[in-house]
């Protein structure tokens, strides 16, 4: 495990400066849904994000705390006939588009995304369902992204929707975390088509399942009460808090 | 006041005690339920840091394996939560500075002897309850290290183990994860904990039903009655 010290290095000037964003803009209500539930969705999102208010990384391990094993759940290998030509591809034709709110719409290829600064980190995936694995994970930051395509003043989220029709989304307190990563590699090596090849989502201070897999687009938008049903993620309708912090 | 204490002998509670004992008792039973329906995703225990289902496991439960629990599970299990903290927080901060944990819960001096706590466990094991532990003007040692261990170890143990397991704490607050040994660890002892504290429920509401319980129950729920009957 590397020095817990880590954890004190803020988002600071890169990412958020280069956004042109103070602290204030991170905290917008995130979606909420009503009674009791809502309530205590509220109370841990606000407790949680006191707790985390200087934008602490989470722990990195070493190369020898890498798990032999590291489950695979929900889609494993897409079903869907562009996501197979694709991948027969390679990849060489797939493209992420990064729209909504930004100044320049832009489709950004897996050779883009490699050439951007990247970030390797070695974390803990912790899924809801109670297994946790550690692995290392090689991406460009999300804020670096968001950056490139421009992203306006007035965006507060960003919608991330997957091949396999998840989606998903976040405010900019964490997106614009620096451990908030793509990934295209795993452990050294291409992210694994079970893994969500060939770029999924890193958000390392929130449960698994808000790490998503396959990933298809990502908007930049103000508000998340439009989409859908209100509660900004597809797990968010089938009763799922929106925020995972616990 | 003088006269209530001498037609009815025996410890009374005050209305915050009564009110936080029967808030937490239903949180923890909302607690164990719900952490029930989120254990049967993966009914398996590990140490360290991590653990999954073709990992070598410490302790495979005797459960179904249930993946359609956990949303329900979930929501009930960190509302109960917050009222389970809040209110246990609660009561450990007034006992602490009323002084009440030690008046009352903390063993006396004659009760720790060895000969006297051999005679409790010799009349513990009898299993007879007689009612005369309803009446009398203190509890007994066993009852007193057993309060204790669930309001000073067994409780903390499951909040902080719990919150281990959220990574929106520990990313803010990594020593937990030192402290439990990982977060499988965590989550295990999050397990025994919860074990422990549902063995406690059991012989507590055992020891009632078999001393007096009609009593009993009216002192937890109603404090000093007035007209409650001497014994």
């Amino acid at each position: 495990m590397t020095d817990l010290s880590r954890r004190r290095l803020l988002v600071g000037a890169s990412g958020l400066a280069g956004l042109g964003l103070s602290g204030c803009d991170l905290l917008p209500e995130g979606p909420q849904r009503g009674g009791a539930y809502g309530i205590s969705d509220w109370l841990t999102f606000r407790a949680q994000r006191w707790l985390m208010r200087h934008q602490p990384l989470v722990r990195e391990f070493g190369p020898e705390m890498i798990s032999a094993v590291f489950p695979t759940i929900n889609t494993t290998d897409p079903d869907d006939p562009a996501y197979r030509r694709s991948k027969e591809a390679g990849f060489s034709d797939w493209r992420l588009p990064v729209k909504g709110l930004v100044e320049r719409p832009t489709a950004f290829s897996l050779a883009d995304l490699k050439a951007m600064p990247s970030r390797t980190q070695i974390t803990l995936h912790a899924c809801e369902q109670g297994w946790s694995a550690i692995a290392q994970w090689t991406g460009v930051p999300l804020a670096h992204v968001l950056a490139a395509a421009g992203m306006k003043p007035e965006a507060r989220f960003v919608v991330i929707r997957t091949v396999d029709g998840w989606w998903d989304s976040y405010d900019l307190f964490d997106a614009l975390h620096p451990q908030t990563i793509l990934a295209t590699g795993m452990n050294g090596g291409p992210l694994p088509v079970a893994h969500g090849a060939p770029v999924r989502l890193r958000v390392e201070r929130q449960l698994g399942y808000k790490s998503l897999k396959y990933l298809a687009s990502i908007e930049a938008v103000d508000r998340v009460d439009g989409l859908g049903q209100g509660r900004g993620s597809m797990v968010g309708e089938l009763g799922f808090s929106w925020y995972a912090g616990i | 006041m003088a006269a209530d204490e001498a037609s009815s002998p025996g410890l009374h509670h005050p209305l915050w005690v009564r009110a936080a004992h029967w808030i937490v008792a239903a949180s923890f039973v909302t607690l164990a339920v719900s952490g029930t329906a989120i254990l049967l995703a993966l009914p398996k225990l590990f140490w360290g840091e991590t653990g999954a289902n073709d990992a070598p496991a410490w302790i495979t439960l005797p459960l179904p394996v249930d993946l359609e629990q956990t949303g329900w599970g979930r929501n009930l299990h960190f509302a109960s939560a917050w009222i389970f903290a809040t209110f246990g927080v609660g009561y450990l901060a007034l006992a602490l500075l009323g002084g009440r944990l030690w008046r009352r819960l903390w063993p006396d001096r004659d009760q720790v002897r060895l000969s006297h706590l051999a005679g409790e466990v010799r009349a513990h094991l009898s299993l007879r309850g007689d009612g005369a532990a309803a009446t009398a003007p203190r509890y007994n040692a066993l009852q007193k290290f057993a309060y204790l261990a669930v309001i000073l170890l067994l409780a903390p143990a499951m909040l902080l183990t719990g919150l281990t397991m959220a990574p929106g704490v520990t990313a803010a607050v990594p020593e937990l994860f030192t402290l439990f040994g990982g977060r499988q660890s965590a989550r295990t002892l999050h397990f025994l904990s919860a074990l422990g504290l549902v063995l406690f429920l059991g012989i507590h509401v055992w020891q009632v039903l078999a001393n007096r319980p009609g009593l009993l129950l009216r002192r937890m729920i109603l404090g000093r009655a007035r007209r409650e009957s001497a014994p």
